[in-house]
């Protein structure tokens, strides 16, 4: 095994690269569990993104329209769900799991005539003074738009749920409905908007698949990504923070275990492949373990206002 | 008509297949303290709702110091300035006091001055409350103090509280008066909502009266009698249950040294309970809901496993014994929580009833339920307890709490259980129902059952009960006789009122 072939700024810059994607579809999923409703689509939003966004990227050759788009199709893709599951009552679980595969396949019939081209990627931010300092600025400093978007959408929506009323109105519908609705918020509304973004947060993580990280269309691309930002969202204890630690744990081990493989290390393809999966739910269960887990009240209990 | 702060002309408001409001008219004037009294179902709650703004009423109309009232959602009503103070307290358990009070505020302060407004009006009016808590770990007294408090700070002209003492001790209650008295002396109106006639003549200048959703007429609290009101509640009058003078047996239940450890965040530990129980007596446990009446119940029924040697059922040891194991051996319990505990919500009566009685009704052969023999021991629990329902094939979830609570009682009761744990036996029934539940309970202990009712309803236990003891933290204080006790003696085994002293505002 050469280990010296592996560049450790490269790697690093790989590693926000990869985590990118699970880590927007997860801080989704994670509003949408504040709210109270279990959305399992993730996977199936993420992929319709991917495509969506790829699609529009090609015919538009603007790969911030096909952003855009992908987080207008997964909303729109979530607003099924929202709609069945908060006014028609239906089941959330077989909802959300009827949702990934609608997203699956609807994904492949719209993938079907991009297969193997190249869409237009995004730049690499230039950054001044940061983005020249030397081994920091290669590492953290010279990526595109859409990695610093997703960490400041962590620190947004942790501000969000700590500290404005719009945050906690959220929270307190995801704790008891029933407290909520005696005291006039509009539960529905609340979950139907978080549900939106939850959507559009997917789509973002599938476009980043399709346009950034392998800047091309494969059917079934986004191979588990969503469920692991749901494992991820619950690990974390709902917390963004620890949101944002088991991504990037993902994405590294991830990056890191394809480093070792091409380094040739004496260890079994199959155990390196697993790695990240094992790896990332390990270190959340030992992080979780400890005390308070936080799970919102009202997860998955469907809401009507009887009286 | 300028005394008049809230005038209620026709309410009228229908459910499917019900009428809860039926051309409702009353006036509450300003600074007083009307009670609104009736039976539960009698349509207080409706009524209540629509003057809050969570039910728009059929036909009719309110006005509000002279203005019309016609709130189409909470924040309205509260901007008029309607306060509410829920039955079921409609808190967030995850989140901390200073954030409970902030939701149901119009505009709240920032965090920091809120903080210091709760703390000022929390000491002010006696009732101590710490912002940064977080509201599960509170008790029943403690987090009606929260909603109190959410309601004081927005300087209601009309307070609406609903049933706000059946979680509170005797003390606590006292405390929750003297602010009451305190508010109306400010000029604040409260409409008080109960059941319990005691206390409304107690406190009130008013009452109003409501009997299947229809005003049957007010009176004067304190120039009426408590049976007078009852009788004007129910519409008819009813038997109290029969005084008791019993033989007392052997031992049946031997409890000893039982402890429990917290079961789940909220959960209360039980703390070295010992107890004897001989065949024919009552003994009834008080204390204040969330003291560990739930824990006690399960560690009993065999839901919990205690430590060998602390459950003895006829001299034979049942601590490692699950709650099958105990039913055969004479061990019945019947739980507070109706849906989802004592009773599967969308299975069938009978299949409710073969649940827990299959084997001491031998409703099974083989392995196989026998449904003719499992809807006839429906059929008689029905009966026999009067449960209103139209027949054994509905679901328990479609009857009202009281029925079903008639129905689960009922079904305990009908198995000749030799010892029976039953908590809230008659929790949410109407008082002609209560009564005859108590005094099947009375019955059962006259053929020389055991019986531990744990309630919180001190009268009841009074009623009933040979022995009483309060469970406090978990611990039971020595069972007493009954006879020998007195309303100060009972709240200083419940545990008093800690950290509350008595409002003092100076006027």
């Amino acid at each position: 095994m050469d280990l010296s072939s592996i560049n450790p700024v490269l790697l690093v810059a790989s590693i926000m690269v990869s985590a990118t994607p699970i880590l927007l579809a997860a801080m989704g999923e994670m509003v949408v569990e504040k709210s109270g409703v279990l959305n399992l689509g993730v996977e199936g939003m993420m992929i319709t993104g991917a495509v969506v966004g790829f699609a529009v990227a090609v015919n538009t050759t603007s790969p911030m329209l096909g952003f855009v788009a992908a987080a207008i199709a997964g909303a729109a893709l979530s607003l099924a769900f929202g709609f069945l599951t908060q006014f028609l009552l239906s089941n959330q679980v077989a909802t959300g799991l009827g949702l990934t595969l609608a997203g699956l396949g609807l994904s492949a019939l719209i993938g079907k005539p991009y297969e193997g081209m190249k869409s237009p990627t995004l730049p690499k931010l230039d950054i001044p003074v940061l983005g020249d300092l030397p081994v920091l600025g290669k590492m953290v400093f010279s990526h595109d738009i859409m990695v610093y978007f997703s960490l400041a959408l962590v620190v947004a929506v942790w501000a969000f749920l700590k500290h404005t009323r719009a945050g906690l109105i959220l929270r307190a519908v995801g704790e008891s409905h029933d407290s909520a609705h005696a005291l006039g918020y509009k539960v529905v509304r609340v979950r139907l908007i978080a549900i939106l973004f939850g959507g559009a947060c997917s789509g973002l993580g599938g476009a980043y698949l399709s346009l950034v990280r392998v800047p091309q269309w494969t059917e079934g691309m986004t191979a588990g990504a969503g469920w692991i930002a749901l494992a991820i969202v619950v690990f974390a204890s709902w917390r963004a923070g620890r949101v944002l630690i088991g991504a990037y744990l993902f994405g590294g081990v991830t990056v890191l275990q394809l480093n070792l493989q091409a380094a040739g290390a004496n260890v079994p393809v199959a155990l390196l492949s697993a790695s990240p999966y094992l790896i990332t739910i390990l270190v959340l269960v030992v992080i979780s373990a400890r005390g308070n887990h936080g799970a919102p009240a009202a997860l998955g209990r469907p809401f009507h206002a009887s009286h | 008509m300028s005394d008049t702060l809230l005038s209620i002309r026709g309410l009228t408001k229908a459910y499917p297949g019900v009428v809860a409001n039926d051309d409702v008219s009353f006036d509450i004037q300003k600074g007083e303290i009307h009670a609104l009294l009736g039976e539960n179902g009698a349509g207080k709650s409706t009524l209540v709702k629509m003057i809050y703004g969570l039910v728009a009423p059929d036909k009719g109309d309110m006005s509000f110091d002279g203005a019309g009232h016609a709130p189409s959602k909470p924040s309205e009503a509260r901007q008029a300035g309607v306060a509410m103070v829920f039955q079921h307290f409609s808190l967030f358990d995850a989140l901390n006091v200073a954030e409970n009070v902030a939701l149901g505020m119009e505009n709240p302060p920032a965090p920091r001055d809120l903080a210091k407004r709760i703390r000022e009006v929390s000491e002010l009016y006696g009732l101590p409350l710490d912002p940064a808590r977080m509201v599960g770990t509170l008790s029943a007294g403690e987090r009606q103090r929260v909603e109190i408090i959410r309601c004081l700070l927005q300087d209601p002209r009309l307070l609406i509280m609903d049933e706000p003492t059946s979680v509170l001790t005797p003390q606590e209650v006292e405390i929750l008066f003297e602010t009451l008295r305190k508010l109306k002396a400010e000029g604040t109106s409260i409409l008080y909502i109960s059941h319990k006639l005691e206390e409304i003549r107690a406190l009130c200048d008013h009452a109003t009266i409501l009997r299947h959703g229809k005003n049957v007429g007010t009176c004067i609290p304190a120039e009426s009698t408590a049976r007078e009101m009852a009788e004007m509640m129910v519409g008819s009058s009813f038997a109290t249950p029969a005084a008791h003078d019993r033989e007392l047996g052997d031992v049946l239940l031997d409890v000893t040294g039982l402890s429990l450890p917290q079961q789940g965040d909220f959960g209360t530990p039980l703390r070295d309970i010992s107890f004897q129980l001989r065949a024919g007596e009552v003994l009834g446990l008080g204390g204040v809901a969330g003291n560990g009446q739930d824990e006690l119940l399960m560690a009993l029924s065999g839901e919990y496993l205690t430590e060998a040697g602390s459950v003895a059922l006829k001299g034979a040891d049942v601590s490692r014994h699950g709650p099958s194991a105990r039913r055969n051996a004479g061990l019945l319990s019947a739980p507070e929580e109706r849906l989802g505990h004592a009773a599967a919500p969308d299975m069938s009566l009978t299949e409710n009833g073969v649940l827990t009685a299959a084997e001491r009704q031998n409703l099974t052969s083989n392995g196989l339920i026998n449904w003719g023999k499992a809807q006839g021991f429906a059929e008689t629990v029905i009966k026999t307890f009067d449960v209103r329902t139209p027949g054994p094939h509905v679901a328990a979830r479609a009857l009202s709490g009281g029925n079903l609570q008639k129905y689960v009682v009922g079904r305990e009761i009908l198995q000749d259980p030799e010892v029976l744990v039953i908590n809230q036996p008659t929790w949410g029934v109407d008082a002609a129902a209560a009564a005859s539940i108590r005094q099947a309970l009375l019955d059962l202990a006259a053929k020389g059952a055991a019986i531990v009712v744990i309630s919180q309803d001190l009268d009841e236990l009074m009623e009933i009960s040979d022995r009483f003891g309060a469970l406090n933290e978990g611990r039971l204080s020595a069972p007493r006789p009954v006879a020998e006790l007195d309303m100060e003696q009972i709240g200083l085994m419940m545990g008093g009122a800690h950290g509350m002293e008595v409002a003092h505002v100076e006027h």
